[in-house]
């Protein structure tokens, strides 16, 4: 095989180093060394040769090591490059232990007609698409466009089949609006005809592949009609020993003869059902492999291929079938008896080709919920009627996807394809061009739909060596046992056998698995039907599927004002939503539990400052604001006066708490509402839902103001003074500038909103700016002497005081009542979302779960969230711990807990159940510190 | 995907909206007086039909406005698309 013309490429396959040619998959270049055991099965350990020439390959698959890890691949699929390095699957695959370097990207693509696949019927049809002015994307997962052309050889117009698609593929790309793209698998069709497809950029070039050229790019691509030109699979029927290495289907081998010169083998028999292994045996023959004989299933082959045998001398057993392959580890010998009995011989023969019929790639059209009928005539589930008033896909299907059994019928075919696409995409169609010329093509016999060729006595009588799935190892014995346990439906079947589910997801295997199961219920295979077809078509790496949404361009990052401060200050960073908080700022020699104990302490004994930019802020103006708010909020917004502040908590229709935050008055039509940092963008959605669909006459605008404003929180007893010293024009005494209310004032010369709030229960405020002024305010109030607290001081603080955080300390099942907060629930409002939910008889229970205080014994033993809570030697989850800090104020461990039943419960003892461990925890009223809120005004 | 004709910015793909379910399920005029039933039937019942279905869908990464859509459930076909507060087309 060293006589091979083309360009020579070193690669190197199970530790052994291998020439092949440019352009050779690595089964090509592996058969072509005579390589012909590549892979082990993955539940058996059996040894596994290359079963066919494409995708649909169940056999030969191999990891990848150089350039880049890469598992499971099919050997037919693995163009060679220089340096490659591969190995023979072992059952398994292996990921990269290590990152990807390569680059991925997306590519949005609209066009009138696309058509899937690039073989005679594709190409004719893209060709009659673009002849009437259609935008026209031609996709095509092999290298090189011709499909079926390129294995079997055939001339168009004169040319061989390869080059005349290669013309027309070039012709139609140098067109301005079509793209032709090779290598590249259409792998979904979904809604309204939308398409993703994966194009391979790079693989083939090994290490000369461009670091700037993306590796792979997935295609979505949005269609007007699309043509399914798919193409067909081969199949095979199970006999004894289908699996060993040399079996093969007989189109396959004789794409390597033609499209890559290599002889698979050196004696074939051909076992068939139908006529078209008959050019493959002559193609084989003319390649000098000898043909031991065909064994045809059939009484007659056509005339035709029955003369050019006899002319070439090779021998046609009709009537007879094989009813085992042998040989130890790979084929050695073939056993060929009359169908009907009699005397089986043993045939020498490394190579068997094996043709079982063709069954048309409806993947796609199913997927895109195209109905399939069985067609008598090829024995196969072919694309049913798309006009169907249930189902009306803008799908064309064309060629052997079909059920057309000939060259000339595939082009005929795509071109009226095409034109009917055209038609329906609402082009003109131009007058019909001659089909291109083709060889004579012989009449065809019928063919014979064979699935299973029953054992000979004693030989694989079990049928635990007849293979229907060969890359799942099931049998016809397993099949057999499926049904024999009860299984009619063949969904089942695949799923008790695993038939199908497989990396080439069955495709040569589905329908007869389907036929298998149906001869076994004694049903017809056509009533039976075959499995869903689901996307993806072809394996596709998440990396491609990521593409730029990886890393830093995974999710936009959110910061503040004053987020390189918070950095340079060594804080580390919570992830809350998309921000990132500066979560506690140790100082030399501090660990997280040491500096969040000395941030608490600050805020309550001395004065401490927060970051507090990040919390949602909406701007609610119009003459009903008032109105929307009293509809959303559980208490009453419009009797708040201008200047003031209020806290409020919005429920959803069920009662239960969605959000919380402050309302704050800035004018009788113009409000400001702050929300959890988390829940800002569903708050404003929610709020937008409601003025939408429900009262759309309120005349409001909400509109997100959080990234407009920074927010610095001054908490702590020495606050006031502090303000007092950066805002010397401010009133701060306690009654000219009372708690829940707001002023405009400067500080530190900048202009500011500050509010008197407390979400720590001291003496606090926030100042609110420009953010543009946000860096130079966190300076000023830093420079006070103030200490910076992050987010695990903030919770530790609130905990303390029991305000809850929502979304960790509820779940969507507690109501402002369950949480102690049954002032916040306006009883004079007439109504608004959630109230009437508060009288169903599942939110008066009186054994709702209640938030509580939980004091562990041991008092510095914390508690993790989640942990869950049970009476002394009882098992009956109570509920469960929602927050859990070590308090510098009280000098212990606490936590915060939903617990059934809880208010009831204060006083009493349960066990946090740790595992094995019991924890005695005492529970408590929930808020800890300060109870008579004494400290709120310094 | 599907391809879903926004009224006011034509048709664009499934992942600029959010789905809101049924269409026409109206926020009672006075809940007070509903029976604790009336209530739950208005907060948890929805129908859930094989075939067309009105539904409401907010452009969320558009214009975000919200607007009913009729839609077969069974094959994701869309007959009609109409702006919140008209009546549900009649459709042959
Ligand atoms: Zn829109």
């Amino acid at each position: 095989m060293t006589s091979r013309p083309g360009e020579v490429v070193r690669f190197r396959f199970d530790g052994r180093d291998y020439e092949g040619r440019r352009g050779d998959t690595l089964a090509a270049a592996l058969l072509a060394n005579g390589v012909r055991r590549v892979s082990t099965s993955v539940q058996l350990g059996q040894p596994r040769g290359i079963f066919s020439a494409g995708g649909e390959e169940p056999n030969a698959l191999v990891q990848i090591e150089t350039p880049f890890p890469e598992p499971m691949l099919p050997a037919t699929t693995v163009e060679i490059c220089d340096g490659l390095v591969a190995t023979g699957l072992p059952g398994k695959g292996r990921l990269a232990d290590r990152p990807d370097p390569a680059r991925y990207d997306t590519v949005h693509a609209h066009c009138d007609v696309l058509v899937v696949g690039a073989g005679p019927a594709g190409l004719m049809a893209a060709a009659e698409a673009a002849r009437g002015g259609a935008r026209v994307i031609l996709a095509d997962e092999r290298p090189a466009p011709g499909g079926s052309l390129l294995g079997t050889a055939e001339a168009v117009d004169g040319l061989p089949g390869r080059r005349w698609a290669a013309e027309r593929a070039a012709e139609l790309d140098g067109l301005a609006d079509v793209r032709v793209l090779c290598r590249t698998t259409v792998f979904g069709h979904y809604d309204d005809n939308y398409l993703v497809a994966v194009e391979r950029r790079t693989n083939h070039l090994g290490a000369a592949a461009p670091a700037t050229t993306a590796r792979e790019r997935i295609w979505r691509i949005r269609a007007r009609r699309v043509v399914h030109a798919t193409g067909a699979h081969e199949r095979f029927p199970a006999f004894a020993g289908n699996d060993l290495p040399g079996v093969m289907l007989a189109g396959a081998a004789r794409t390597y003869v033609n499209q890559y010169g290599v002889r698979p083998g050196r004696r074939a028999v051909v076992l068939t059902t139908n006529d078209t292994a008959y050019p493959a045996a002559l193609d084989l023959a003319a390649a000098g492999i000898e043909i031991a004989a065909i064994v045809d299933v059939r009484q007659a082959p056509g005339e035709e291929w029955a003369r050019r045998c006899a002319e070439r001398g090779i021998d046609v057993l009709t009537g007879h079938v094989v009813t085992a392959a042998r040989g130890a580890g790979e084929l050695s010998s073939v056993v060929v008896a009359p169908e009907d009995g009699g005397q089986a011989r043993d045939v020498p023969a490394d190579l068997l080709l094996v043709s079982g019929g063709w069954t048309p790639v409806v993947h796609l059209f199913s997927q895109a919920g195209g109905t399939l009928r069985f067609d008598e005539e090829i024995g196969a589930f072919v694309p049913g009627d798309t006009q169907a008033r249930d189902v009306r896909l803008a799908v064309e299907v064309a060629g052997s996807a079909r059920g057309v059994p000939t060259l000339s019928g595939c082009l005929r075919d795509g071109a009226e394809a095409g034109r009917r696409a055209l038609a329906a995409a609402g082009f003109a169609v131009p007058d019909q061009a001659p089909p291109p010329a083709v060889e004579d093509e012989p009449a065809a016999a019928p063919a014979r739909h064979l699935w299973l060729v029953p054992a000979a006595d004693g030989d694989g009588d079990d049928y635990r060596e007849h293979f229907v799935d060969l890359q799942r190892d099931v049998t016809v014995a397993d099949v057999l046992r499926a049904t024999g346990a009860g299984l009619r439906s063949v969904e089942h079947v695949k799923r008790y056998t695993t038939a199908g589910t497989a990396h080439d997801q069955g495709r040569t295997s589905g329908l007869l698995t389907s036929a298998i199961t149906a001869h076994a219920l004694g049903l017809d295979v056509a009533d039976l039907g075959v499995t869903t077809f689901r996307a993806p078509y072809a394996p596709v790496s998440f990396a491609a599927l990521a593409g730029r949404d990886r890393g830093h361009l995974h999710d936009p990052v959110r910061v503040t004002a004053m987020h390189d401060w918070h950095v340079a200050r060594g804080a580390p960073l919570e992830n809350v939503g998309q921000w990132k908080r500066p979560w506690y700022y140790p100082l030399d020699g501090e660990d997280m539990t040491a500096a969040v104990l000395r941030e608490c302490r600050a805020a309550r004994e001395d004065v401490a400052m927060m970051d507090a930019s990040t919390l949602g802020k909406i701007d609610v103006i119009g003459p009903d604001a008032a109105e929307l708010l009293d509809r959303l909020y559980t208490n009453m917004m419009s009797t708040l006066p201008v200047g003031s502040i209020r806290y409020g908590v919005m429920c959803r229709p069920d009662g239960m708490v969605f959000d919380d935050g402050t309302v704050i008055r800035l004018a009788e039509d113009h409000f400001l509402a702050t929300t959890t940092t988390g829940n800002a963008a569903a708050v404003l959605d929610w709020m937008e839902e409601w003025l939408q669909t429900e009262w759309p006459s309120l005349r409001v605008h909400c509109t997100s103001v959080t990234e407009q404003w920074a927010t610095v929180a001054l908490v702590g007893p020495r606050s006031r003074e502090v303000l007092a010293g950066l805002a010397p024009g401010l009133d701060v005494g306690n009654a000219s500038f009372p708690f829940m209310t707001w002023r405009d004032a400067e500080v530190a010369g900048i202009p500011a909103r500050v509010c008197r709030i407390s979400f720590s229960g001291e003496l606090a405020y926030e100042i609110n700016v420009r953010s543009w002024y946000g860096l130079a305010l966190w300076e000023a109030v830093n420079a006070a002497g103030v200490t910076p607290y992050g987010t695990e001081t903030m919770h530790v603080l609130r905990a303390e005081k029991g305000y809850p955080i929502i979304g960790q300390d509820t779940d969507g099942t507690v109501t402002p009542q369950d949480l102690g907060m049954a002032w916040v629930v306006s009883k004079k409002k007439a109504d608004f979302i959630g109230k009437r939910s508060f009288s169903r008889a599942d939110t008066v229970r009186p054994d709702r779960k209640q938030l509580v205080g939980l004091l562990p014994e041991d008092t510095g033993r914390l508690l993790p969230e989640g942990v869950h809570l049970v009476e002394p030697g009882g098992t009956r989850a109570l509920g469960h711990v929602t927050s859990g800090y070590r308090s510098a104020a009280l000098g212990r461990t606490f936590a915060l807990a939903l617990i059934s039943g809880g208010r009831e419960r204060v006083g009493e003892r349960l066990h946090a159940a740790m595992g094995e461990e019991m924890i005695p925890v005492t529970v408590t009223h929930h808020v800890l510190y300060d109870p008579e809120g004494a400290r709120r005004d310094g | 995907m599907l391809l879903i004709p926004c009224p006011w910015c034509g048709p664009r793909d499934e992942i600029e909206f959010h789905y809101g379910g049924q269409a026409h399920v109206a926020y009672p005029e006075d809940p007070a007086a509903l029976s604790d039933e009336e209530w739950a039937r208005y907060l948890f019942f929805r129908d859930n039909p094989k075939g067309r279905f009105a539904e409401r869908w907010s452009h969320s990464a558009g214009c975000r406005r919200w607007f009913n859509v009729v839609r077969d459930t069974a094959t994701n076909e869309i007959h009609a698309v109409y702006r919140i507060g008209e009546p549900r087309p009649v459709i042959a």
